[in-house]
């Protein structure tokens, strides 16, 4: 008999490995989806595992959905280890894509690709004021941070299509619902010829340097960690509590929107009704898996980067349903909480003769 | 000859990395009153909750009336006829005492019938308690009560107290101990579980010792000492304390005048009209029973509760002619040329607790996990609560200060801990408010608020503790000692206040006071005549 016991402290060692674990299990589950459904697992697997790393190209796409992930997780996981739970890095996303397109849009033939600076900063700038509305409803009236911001996805969602699909519309666009193809001097300057991989990634790098300073050496974090994990002792020590809000609300919020500005002055070139894509909920995957640790964070934005990419691969070459990816990106969350029983508590078997002596007594 | 009620035989508990019981053996007859001491840490709690049934043993037999019957639930322990009343009450503020005690209950009765039972029960053993109302409403004496009747409802056969006194007046303990002399006079077996020598030498009739797991002595405490039941209980006499120096009087440092301020939350105690003062070189003492508004008044004296007037919470920052920290006073010509210096008084009031901790005023909570540490965070990490000499430029953090600041901390405190990275949890509650005390006592305060200093910590390290903060009275630093050890104030202390439903009585020159004047005090009746205190003794 198996029996889960507490353990004195939580282990080190099962923090790190649950993801691994986790990971197996969800390609095992995968194999056996991929059986179930009729396909050749092998070939599944590898739309998954194999293709995404198969040459430059390739790697410049992982890289390139990887950016957006790796930002927005990390802000969420700041927030998240303030115990703030922004959940609407979406809307936060779709809004800073919003205002970096609209500075976009103001480009003329007498641009320079310098205005991709403030193409950016707006995006930030968008993604800090959405945050905001939810950072100034909670402050002000404890409205939970998980619905305010969820909901506001969707108004974020409405106003984006509102604008493409009226003010925004492109006059020579055949009424399709979509803005001007912006610029070129407004695109991302690329890393490589032949990629669409673009500078997003050395700022996605920055960021994570800079997250991890910020969580792991200056007392910033700390007290924002502190009110996150014992509220009572960061009220001792004098941290504020509003502070710590509004700091881990406009840091996500900021970094979402970012990661909207570089989607909008990168790959996506104008604005659609189809600019989000899920990166903002995706991202809460990713900060969990990699365990809210912004090195972590990298390995598992790349992680899901491949889902989204062998999602793809298995639809046109496998014929499988779009929503492959998010049963392979649901099963690896699913996965990695059941693993995270672990880090607590450890399996151990049940022998000791005695005590089961007394147990067929007593019954 | 009758079997005991209870007998333990070699009883043995093993945890991960402790060994918690160690072949303990124990009895109690009926009607006898058997305390279980030794310090935090020796084992009495679980060996509490193995004959409560919450917990199995690894090893030994436990026989219930000479058969072996060891309960393998709480449940099973009950229809024993085993009762425990814990140290921490388990009430629900918004019911009444009866509908309280009706929730506790295995069977199925009517509330009408419990409130009957109740009545009579506490008519029968001196527990005066009207069923009828709300528990917030109750002091936490009467709130105890509710626990006891809870415990007596089901006619224990055993009744097991966990330190049942720390929350008492004096008057309130003799109370209680009549009410479990009579228990025990009708057979039922009592296990008095404390670490109050005084007390079991009162009370109980037989005493076995408890040390790191193992029984070290059973003994009749009423021929024992004082000091042979701490020997048998440490394996050595605590240390004494250095004599008190004697103080002049001294300036003030931080004062209160005239605080008044309503409860922040439903079941709190409103602060009423408060006045005092800590002075420079000296330890005022405050003495009464838990919930009458120390804890408020502690939060509003940190910074944590910010909601007083302005002007009413002051510090007077350091003149130098007076402040024997300053190295220009021991020079007596220095001192005339700095006597020209002015006190400077701040308002503490806009001010949080790190700004108050800048001027120099230091807090230790009584709540050590979840306020004084946090607790998933290292110990290296925990000293950044309160101190800021591992903070650089920018608010960077150098881990290797802060690392060095924590072995500091360990060492210079005798902090057993696996070294400076270890969680705060995973140290005991005495060890971890040694390195909470260590933390703020090494920051030379130049005012220090404590909340029970020694609670849980072992007699030892107890003695090392008041003794750290005698020396931060010698050092010219001014203390507010809060405890609920009436002992613990007369001995620390050297002015006394005594605190009671939100109201602060005046201060009192501890070598002018006695223990059944405080108690009376304790009640709220610092303005009756003096001389009632003595029913104390009755």
């Amino acid at each position: 008999m198996l029996k889960l016991e507490p353990r004195p402290q939580p282990s080190a060692a099962m923090s790190l490995a649950s993801p691994l674990i986790a990971l197996a299990l969800t390609t095992l589950i995968g194999v056996a989806i991929f059986v179930a459904l009729g396909k050749d697992p092998l070939q599944g697997l590898r739309m998954f595992f194999w293709e995404p790393l198969r040459n430059g190209y390739a790697l410049g796409e992982l890289g390139l959905k990887a950016t957006p992930l790796v930002l927005i997780a990390l802000g969420l996981a700041v927030a998240f280890r303030a115990n703030v739970w922004n959940i609407g890095a979406e809307g936060q996303f779709v809004a800073g894509a919003l205002a970096a397109g609209w500075v976009a849009m103001q480009a003329d033939a007498g641009s320079t690709t310098l205005i991709v600076l403030p193409i950016l900063l707006a995006g930030v700038l968008g993604g800090v004021a959405w945050a905001s509305i939810t950072a100034a409803l909670r402050d002000r009236f404890h409205a939970n941070e998980i619905l305010v911001s969820l909901m506001l996805v969707y108004v974020a969602e409405l106003l984006l299509q509102y604008l493409v699909y009226g003010p925004w519309k492109d006059p020579a666009g055949y009424n399709f619902p979509q803005t001007i193809t912006f610029l070129p001097a407004t695109q991302l300057p690329k890393l490589f010829t032949g990629t669409r991989l673009h500078i997003g990634v050395w700022i996605a790098l920055a960021a994570v340097i800079g997250c991890w300073w910020l969580l792991m050496r200056s007392m910033a974090g700390f007290a924002l960690q502190t009110g996150g994990i014992a509220p009572m002792a960061a009220r001792y020590a004098g941290f504020s509590s509003r502070a710590a809000l509004w700091g881990a609300m406009t840091l996500s919020g900021g970094l979402a929107g970012l990661a909207g500005a570089l989607e909008t002055a990168g790959p996506l070139g104008q604005l659609t009704p189809y600019v989000p894509v899920g990166y903002g909920f995706a991202a809460i995957i990713v900060a969990f898996v990699g365990r809210l640790h912004p090195v972590g964070i990298v390995l598992s934005g790349i992680l899901m980067s491949m889902f989204y990419i062998g999602g793809e691969l298995a639809q046109s070459r496998l014929g499988l349903p779009k929503a492959i990816t998010g049963v392979f990106q649901g099963l690896l969350l699913f996965c990695l909480l059941a693993c995270d029983t672990l880090i607590h508590y450890r399996v151990r078997r049940v022998a000791g003769l005695g005590v089961r002596g007394v147990d067929k007594e007593q019954r | 000859m009758t079997p005991p009620r209870l007998e333990l035989r070699r009883i043995s508990k093993q945890y991960p990395g402790v060994k918690a019981n160690d072949a303990v053996s124990l009895s109690v007859a009926p009607g006898e009153i058997h305390a279980v001491l030794g310090e935090n840490g020796a084992g009495k709690s679980t060996l509490m909750k193995i004959i409560a049934g919450a917990v199995q043993a690894d090893a030994g037999e436990l026989l219930w009336d000479g058969a072996p019957r060891a309960p393998r639930s709480p449940a099973q322990a009950r229809a024993l006829g085993i009762s425990m009343v814990y140290q921490h009450f388990s009430l629900f503020d918004s019911l009444t005492a009866a509908q309280n005690i009706w929730l506790g209950l295995d069977k199925a009765m009517t509330l009408d019938a419990v409130r009957a039972r109740v009545r009579t029960l506490s008519a029968e053993y001196g527990l005066p308690l009207d069923p009828e109302r709300p528990v917030h409403a109750l002091s936490v004496g009467e709130r105890q009560r509710v626990e006891i009747l809870r415990a007596l409802m089901t006619a224990p056969r055993l009744l097991i107290l966990d330190e049942p006194t720390s929350v008492l007046t004096p008057q309130a303990v003799e109370a209680l101990f009549v009410t479990l002399r009579r228990l025990a006079d009708q057979g039922c077996a009592i296990l008095y579980i404390s670490h109050k020598l005084d007390e079991i030498r009162a009370l109980c009739h037989r005493c076995t010792v408890l040390r790191a797991g193992r029984v070290t002595g059973e003994v009749d405490p009423r021929q024992e000492s004082n000091a042979s039941l701490s020997r048998l209980m440490i394996g050595a006499e605590p240390p004494r304390l250095a004599a008190r120096a004697v103080r002049e009087h001294a300036p003030a440092r931080l004062q209160v005048s005239g605080l008044s301020l309503a409860p922040e939350t439903p079941h709190g105690t409103a602060l009423v009209d408060i006045a005092l003062a800590l002075r420079c070189g000296e330890i005022l003492g405050l003495a009464g029973v838990s919930g009458n508004g120390q804890q408020e008044l502690l939060r509003v004296l940190s910074g944590e509760d910010r909601r007083a007037e302005r002007g009413v919470v002051t510090w007077i920052a350091d003149d130098p002619s007076t402040d024997p920290s300053n190295d220009a006073s021991n020079d007596p010509s220095n001192s005339r040329v700095a006597a020209g210096a002015v006190n400077r008084t701040t308002d503490l009031g806009p001010l949080g607790p790190a700004k108050r901790r800048a001027l120099g005023l230091h807090h230790v909570p009584e709540e050590r996990l979840g306020r004084g540490a946090v607790p998933s965070m290292s110990l290296a990490k925990n000293t950044l609560l309160t101190r800021r000499e591992p903070v650089g430029r920018l608010g960077h953090v150098s881990t290797a200060k802060a690392a060095a600041l924590a072995r500091r901390l360990i060492e210079r405190f005798g902090v057993r801990a696996a070294g400076p990275q270890a969680a705060a949890r995973s140290l005991s509650g005495g060890n971890l408010q040694k390195f909470i005390m260590g933390r703020e006592i090494d920051a030379a305060p130049k005012a220090l608020i404590v909340a029970q200093p020694t609670w849980g910590v072992d007699v030892g390290a107890a003695a090392q503790i008041r003794a750290e903060l005698l020396a931060l009275r010698d050092a010219g630093c001014a203390l507010l000692v809060v405890s609920e050890e009436l002992d613990e104030l007369f001995e620390l202390s050297d002015r006394l206040v005594v605190m009671a439903r939100g109201r602060l009585s005046p201060a009192i020159p501890v070598g002018q006071a006695s223990v059944a004047q405080i108690g009376q005090w304790m009640s709220g009746l610092w303005d009756a005549p003096a001389g009632e205190g003595t029913h104390a003794e009755a």
